[in-house]
């Protein structure tokens, strides 16, 4: 066997917080495939009249509301939920572990919240998948949606459980779950826009 | 950012040293990337001959177009669409990310891969999920089929298997970001790393963008059948995934086996690398095509040439970009490993005869590509993308046939015969050729797609039709021989030493089988081909 020099001492390698950011590359693409073909079927129903609002297309029927208190609330709480993020990112760097604990713990809340008001938004509309083609797309992009933020909850469950467990000094997996976090604001901000605003 | 893994200690109970024969319960929890490698290639084979199988039925029963011989009419799109799903996602993706999983890291210099466990859980995830969409094919689901609850389940078990796919992918491109020996920037790592990465990473935009659309398809048919055509619109919505330009995903890590393991086996060092790297990620372009789900066709004829050019070349940018452009990468590769056999000293083995003729078949699936996208030639829909789709899968097949006889011996410790692989790989060639050409034929005559008979046409359609369900025959025999071959070689084959190549990378550094952690010491990388650049050192010869 042949033999080359040995090398020093590697500088520390960021590969959880790389796995995350192409974990977050590879959700946008979900996200923004669903989002594209979701404005594609908007794009392509048939235009007809509505007695409230002239011509419109066919495509939300006139029956559905959609709770967009929940849903502007949801957007809210993801923002509350970064700060938390950064906030446990901070506290990890000072070695702060009541803080870091706090914050791991309120984004964690905060997170969860956030999957309850899309339970809200679905149990309010009374609406079922099987009811037509909106009904069907809007229950697949949001649970989407939502099973990305389950998987966000977990990541800080994750994170705390490594930190309480004494890896204090491993910042990594706290910046990594900074950083899923603030892709899933960027994500629902989009999904916002587009499925509760636009419609 | 080239660093690696020092802290390895931590990693020896999910690395089991492939060294030792490992037990059932080994291969099926160890984390080791070689015995993950190795586990995708062999479920790789395994789906690949299942596919082409699968393919050979559909071959001959389209050589009678008056009436069904072998299929019925109810099946006939189920076994069209699990034959290409088995030879895209089962085969020759499996094949090719385990010959990364396998290989890359130890390319890299690196211990181990990263996240050695996702990479072993993608495998499982991918596999439960392929196992469950044959078995809802073989209960009536899948594409058109008649059971209801088990088209459901074939688009639930898609989606399980496509992650399990971005899984693997997540840990190779994480792998070549982050495990790099000392020394070695990205541009400093081997091709087939470098192709492996490029490939993950499009997989990683891409297989998303699939898995939400499936996730739609699954919904509206579970629930709604309102929006996507039902059963019948399964494939309209995903079938995408089993076509071009997406199959040239596929193509990109075997120009990577090429681009290795040609200069080493013509002695040549390859001086076009860096001009290699872009070229490679010129094919990955072919991505972006894939994802709009957009093939740019060109209008070219009609009232005269001369005639709205403005417009004509408004059209023909985007035509040239994702269409074009791909092909072009194919092309100038093909010509790059054309001046190593024409400049070097070639040794007549069988990884080159597999994987020059194996990139003689993806440059003629992906040329005809350019062809069919044409407006004006009246291809689309025809059989002739048939032909492309299966020029370039079996030529990636080939090329990962021609991989295994270069990496197998670093894998297994023992070497496929060159004397008994060599007529396969000329076999394949041939089956890669019938199984295509006479497509692209009976195309022009406008022979549909989507239909195995109730079509005619002036010409000798048999002809073209049993050439093509010949060509897939060959292929068949090929790869049982060659999985015949390659588990008797490993299993009682000559015993290869560490560098039967005389490589030129550093997993020729290593012994073969290398042991659980791959190396015993961190490297200093000095250039692209560290081995080579050590052989000469200590013989006192400029490399």
């Amino acid at each position: 066997m042949l033999a080359l020099p040995a090398a020093a001492e590697p500088a520390p390698r960021r590969q959880i917080f790389l796995g995350t950011a192409i974990a977050c590359t590879a959700a946008t693409m979900l996200i923004g495939g669903m989002l594209a073909t979701w404005l594609q079927f908007r794009a392509e129903a048939p235009v007809r009249e509505s007695a409230k609002r002239g011509f419109i297309r066919d495509w939300m029927p006139e029956n559905v509301i959609v709770p967009e208190v929940a849903a502007n609330m949801m957007l809210i709480a993801f923002c509350v939920a970064c700060v938390m993020a950064q906030w446990a990112v901070y506290s990890a760097k000072r070695q702060d572990k009541t803080h870091t604990s706090i914050a791991l713990g309120m984004t964690a809340i905060i997170g969860l919240a956030a999957f309850n008001a899309q339970i809200f938004i679905w149990t309010e509309m009374g609406v079922g998948a099987r009811d037509g083609a909106f009904h069907s797309m809007f229950y697949a992009a949001t649970a989407s949606m939502a099973f990305l933020v389950i998987a966000g909850v977990i990541f800080t469950a994750v994170a705390a459980f490594r930190y309480l467990g004494g890896r204090t000094k491993e910042l990594e997996v706290v910046s990594s779950h900074a950083l899923y976090w603030y892709f899933l604001t960027a994500a629902f901000t989009a999904v916002w826009f587009v499925i509760y605003v636009q419609k | 950012m080239t660093s690696i893994d020092t802290h390895h200690a931590a990693d020896v109970s999910a690395s089991t040293s492939a060294a030792a024969t490992p037990t059932v319960a080994v291969w099926v929890s160890s984390a080791d990337h070689k015995i993950v490698g190795r586990l995708h290639i062999g479920a790789g084979l395994t789906g690949l001959l299942i596919g082409l199988v699968l393919a050979v039925l559909v071959g001959f029963e389209r050589v009678d177009a008056e009436s069904y011989q072998i299929l019925d009419e109810n099946s006939a799109t189920q076994v069209l669409a699990i034959a290409r799903n088995l030879l895209t996602f089962g085969g020759v993706l499996p094949l090719l990310l385990g010959l990364a999983v396998a290989i890359v890291p130890l390319q890299l210099g690196s211990r181990s891969i990263s996240f050695p466990r996702l990479a072993a859980g993608g495998f499982w995830m991918w596999l439960t999920g392929l196992g469950l969409m044959i078995a809802s094919i073989i209960g009536n689901g899948g594409p058109g089929g008649g059971n209801s609850d088990l088209v459901d389940l074939y688009l639930a078990a898609y989606i399980v298997m496509l992650l399990g796919v971005l899984m693997t992918a997540t840990s190779i491109s994480v792998t070549a970001l982050t495990s790099r020996a000392p020394g070695m920037g990205l541009l400093r790592s081997p091709l087939f790393s470098w192709s492996s990465f490029v490939a993950s990473v499009s997989l990683l935009v891409t297989v998303p963008v699939l898995i939400g659309t499936t996730v739609y398809v699954y919904v509206d048919h579970r629930y709604a059948r309102a929006g996507f055509g039902g059963n019948k619109g399964v494939n309209e919505w995903i079938g995408w995934a089993t076509s071009q330009p997406f199959t040239y995903l596929l193509a990109i890590p075997a120009l990577g086996i090429a681009l290795d393991a040609v200069p080493v086996l013509t002695r040549r060092r390859l001086v076009e690398r860096s001009i290699a790297f872009v070229l490679v990620g010129i094919v990955a372009i072919a991505g972006v095509s894939a994802v709009t789900q957009t093939t740019v066709t060109l209008p070219w004829g009609g009232d005269g040439f001369f005639s709205g050019l403005g417009t004509k070349i408004a059209d023909l940018l985007p035509f040239f970009l994702l269409n074009v452009l791909p092909v072009v990468g194919i092309l100038a590769i093909v010509g790059l490993v054309l001046v190593s056999l024409k400049e070097g000293k070639p040794r007549i083995a069988a990884p080159l005869v597999f994987v020059v003729l194996g990139l003689i078949g993806i440059l003629e699936g992906a040329a005809a590509t350019i062809l069919r996208t044409i407006e004006d030639a009246g291809l689309a829909g025809t059989i002739f993308e048939t032909g492309e789709y299966v020029g370039i899968t079996f030529g990636s097949a080939c090329v990962a046939f021609g991989g295994l006889c270069y990496w197998g011996p670093k894998l297994w410790g023992r070497r496929i015969s060159d004397k008994a692989a060599i007529p396969l790989a000329l076999v394949a060639f041939l089956g890669t050729i019938l199984g295509s050409l006479p497509y692209m034929i009976a195309g022009f005559a406008d022979q549909p797609a989507a239909r195995l008979n109730g079509f005619s046409y002036s010409g000798p359609q048999e002809l073209w039709n049993a050439l093509v369900a010949v060509g897939f025959l060959l292929m068949l025999l090929a790869t049982v021989a060659f999985i015949a071959l390659a588990v008797k070689s490993f299993l009682t084959g000559e015993s290869a030493g560490d560098d039967p190549w005389d490589g030129t990378t550093l997993e020729w550094a290593t012994s073969s089988p290398p042991p659980a952690d791959n190396f015993a010491d961190v490297f200093v990388v000095n250039s692209p081909e560290p081995l080579a650049d050590m052989k000469a050192s200590s013989t006192g010869k400029e490399a």
